[in-house]
């Protein structure tokens, strides 16, 4: 129901941030997300950044994953 | 890209499914609640690569889908005022209202603008004083939050041109309701990322306590996906009923309480009428005391007739997971993405279009 | 026809677009050379094999990067009558100008037009000019017609593939369409995606050296990729199988399509060819495809089969298979 992905933010200024997304740059606002730092991974949603994605938990589950190959495998 | 493109490993998504071949037994109905969850899995072709024993049902989250004739033919009679600009998401102008349709409308005249964001419908009232400006917002928790940041930015900018028909509808509670009538027989539910982003895993422990059921918040990529899965087929075959994360990068359990506040700083809960549920008491959203001016309803004093659905339309049974789009008379004859009947055809993740998209032509 | 008005999708090149040239124009116009739907016209004049086409050119904005209108104008007819394997000759050029428009901005059209024409090997050998009142038209529509010959021996269109045919393009699929969006949305990018607008009828002549045995030749212009391959596989009667992983996309095109919500193989090319190529050639039409500027990151994305005729299906990454549809209506921009 809802498209949102992953951008880093690299610049802000008052509420807004200009969030990188692969080589496209994005004005989005922070007015849902103002703890939202430079240099952070948001997920954008219609112009709007909702959420700070937790880079730690992101390695952890690629962590899992591939344990689980490593298991796998061996 | 980071994030995104490492969710798509093929050799990833090929481990984890062995591992699902491996512990699945049981004969399974999981629920995707969300269409971007159905588009994703079909444009994957997940269905597909699942073992037999797996089901996957598509349910009632596609803010499109599930928006009611009423609200587009208040969004046609507001586009025909001559002073009105109407902004609003591309994915409502080609949804048929009892007789006519946004992108109809525009064909004849109407100054219908798309946009990408919320902020973009407050600049063109900047942009344009002499004219007025209805955002016609749909969306559920995830997108509410944007609407209710545009009415405080006009607000604060005290822009007298600015309002919102609102359509939004809140999640929770329309998998209560589905689940009080259990028709299909849910053994899981795939949770909506993207949704949980902004509430957290809190609103959904009933589905689990109250009804015994297991649920995975999913992320959108196939490898996560597939993983979701995976959580929930482990659920199934230990006969346990929790509800999990499994997109923790993007979903910190609280969810995220400032765009809540937000978002009920300018609406509060009331009923909302569902497409082939009905009225879901404290599903919908209106514009707070407060924030009347803001309610383009009131404000243009919009009065539209008793809306018409097509009879044939089986939209309301493709919601509830209770037919897929092949068992209805007019999927795929008077029923096409060219000239859809209903909503579950026009919108891009509507169960009739994504099964008709991707090939399902019975 | 479904519909009462015409809706701009009527326009996309999806499938309203087939929908009203099959059930309006078709039936009216009705002869041998125009039923055949390919990009041109194959038509004989005192025993000479010609090639002729036409096409407008309304984009917006007219300036992007990459390129602009009038460039557009001279590859979109020069491919159409490359895709034929004939050899371009001579373009007409109207002009359609909104009243306002400056001077200095058409002067800059007008020249691009003959640089690229120049570079086609063409001329531009007549034209014509109106002027409209302001907001009859968004600053200037081109129209070019064109005409070229059919060398011998070479019998290309979209109804000849086969299966067990191999699945070309020379390059990167959807940068123009993104170019164009961009410039519309405001979207920056920290490397630009340029338009990949470009005359292809070099390109095609570097291909037919090494083979004159090529069954398809079409230019994926509007309604991208996957409508292209559908035109294909109904002409042809034949099914398309594509290879997900070997599609080249660049990531900014991606991520761009995945902030619009759109379909990479949907989204429009300008300077892109679709080939369709006997397996045993295949390898050395790609070759020389690859050797050739605008064709340096060609690569074999799909091959033709016996089965579903009329339909391509995609192979996805991750091993899923489904069906890849003909656009309906426009893409638009959704959140949802």
């Amino acid at each position: 129901m809802c498209l949102a992905i992953p951008g880093k933010i690299v610049s802000i200024e008052d509420n807004l941030a200009e969030v990188e997304i692969a080589g496209v740059i994005r004005r989005v606002s922070l007015d849902l997300a103002p703890e939202a730092k430079l240099n952070d991974y948001v997920l954008v949603h219609a112009g709007f950044a909702i959420q700070v994605i937790d880079e730690k938990e992101a390695l952890k589950t690629l962590e899992l994953f591939k344990e689980l190959m490593e298991h796998e495998v061996s | 890209m980071k994030f995104l493109k490492e969710y798509r490993d093929s050799r990833l998504a090929g481990e984890i499914l062995e591992k699902i071949k491996k512990i699945s037994k049981k004969p399974v109905k999981f629920m995707e609640v969300c269409g971007t969850h159905t588009v994703s899995i079909f444009r994957h072709g997940i269905r597909e690569i699942l073992p037999d024993n797996i089901t996957l049902i598509s349910g009632p989250g596609c803010p499109v889908c599930v928006t009611p004739n009423r609200h587009i033919d208040e969004a046609v009679a507001l586009c025909r005022l001559p002073e009105v600009i109407l902004a609003t998401f591309g994915d409502m102008m080609k949804v048929p209202g009892s007789k006519s349709s946004l992108a109809a409308e525009k064909a004849l005249g109407a100054d219908i603008r798309i946009v990408y964001s919320t902020m973009d419908a407050v600049d063109i009232a900047v942009n344009n004083p002499e004219k007025e400006v209805v955002f016609f917002g749909i969306g559920f928790e995830t997108t509410s939050p944007t609407i209710a940041a545009a009415v405080l930015r006009a607000e604060r900018e005290g822009l007298k041109n600015f309002s919102v028909l609102g359509a939004q509808k809140l999640i929770p509670q329309a998998i209560r309701a589905l689940l009080e009538n259990n028709e299909v027989g849910i053994n899981g539910f795939i949770l909506p990322g993207h949704v949980s982003a902004l509430i957290g895993i809190k609103p959904y422990e009933f589905i689990a306590q109250d009804f015994g059921i297991p649920a995975v918040i999913i992320g959108f990529e196939p490898v996560d996906i597939l993983q979701g899965i995976l959580m929930l087929v482990k659920q199934v075959e230990s006969g346990t009923a929790r509800v999990e994360i499994q997109y923790s990068r993007g979903v910190p359990p609280e969810g995220n309480p400032h765009a809540m506040k937000v978002l009920f700083t300018v609406f509060e809960p009331g009923d909302a009428l569902w497409r082939g549920i009905g009225t879901i008491p404290g599903t919908g959203l209106r514009i707070r005391e407060e924030y009347q001016k803001y309610d383009a309803v009131k404000k243009f004093g919009i009065e539209v007739a008793e809306s018409r659905e097509h009879p044939g339309c089986r939209c309301g049974e493709v919601l509830r997971g209770l037919i897929t789009p092949l068992q209805c008379g007019l999927y795929g004859k008077a029923c096409l993405p060219e000239q859809p009947v209903g909503p579950c055809m026009v919108s891009v993740e509507g169960t009739c279009a994504a099964y008709y998209k991707y090939g399902k032509r019975g | 026809m479904t519909e009462k008005n015409i809706l701009l999708a009527h326009g996309s090149g999806g499938r309203l677009s087939h929908q009203l040239v099959r059930e309006l124009f078709l039936p009216v116009f009705d002869n041998d050379a125009l039923n055949k739907l390919d990009d041109r016209a194959e038509v004989f004049a005192s025993g000479v094999r010609l090639a002729f086409t036409t096409d407008s050119f309304v984009v917006s904005p007219p300036f992007f990067e990459g390129g602009d209108i009038g460039k557009l104008a001279v590859c979109g007819t020069v491919n159409d009558l490359a895709m034929g394997g004939a050899e371009p000759l001579y373009l007409s050029a109207g002009f359609i100008i909104e009243e306002g428009l400056p001077i200095d901005q058409l002067k800059a059209v007008v020249e691009s037009m003959r640089k690229t024409a120049d570079e086609a090997g063409v001329k531009i050998v007549c034209g014509d000019t109106k002027v409209v009142e302001r907001g009859s038209a968004d600053r200037i529509f081109i129209n070019t017609s064109g005409i070229g010959v059919v060398p011998e021996g070479v019998s290309i269109s979209g109804s000849l593939a086969q299966p067990g045919d191999k699945v070309i393009i020379n390059g990167f699929i959807g940068d123009h369409g993104i170019a164009v969006m961009a410039e519309r949305h405001g979207f920056s990018f920290t490397e630009k995606v340029v338009s990949d607008c470009a005359p292809l009828n070099g390109l095609v002549k570097a291909m037919l050296e090494v083979s004159t045995d090529i069954h398809v030749l079409r230019d994926p212009t509007r309604g991208g990729v996957a409508t292209t391959l559908n035109e294909i596989a109904s002409q042809s009667n034949v099914g398309v199988v594509l290879r997900e992983d070997m599609i080249p996309v660049r990531d900014q095109v991606l991520a761009a399509c995945e902030i619009l919500g759109y379909d990479p193989l949907y989204v429009a090319n300008e300077g892109k060819l679709l080939a369709v190529v006997p397996a045993q050639s295949a390898d050395r039409v790609l070759a020389a495809m690859k050797k050739h500027p605008y064709g340096v990151d060609s690569a074999i994305i799909g091959e033709v089969v016996a089965d579903h005729p009329g339909k391509v299906v995609l192979s996805t990454g991750i091993g899923g298979r489904r069906i890849v549809d003909m656009l309906v209506g426009e893409q638009l921009p959704r959140i949802c």
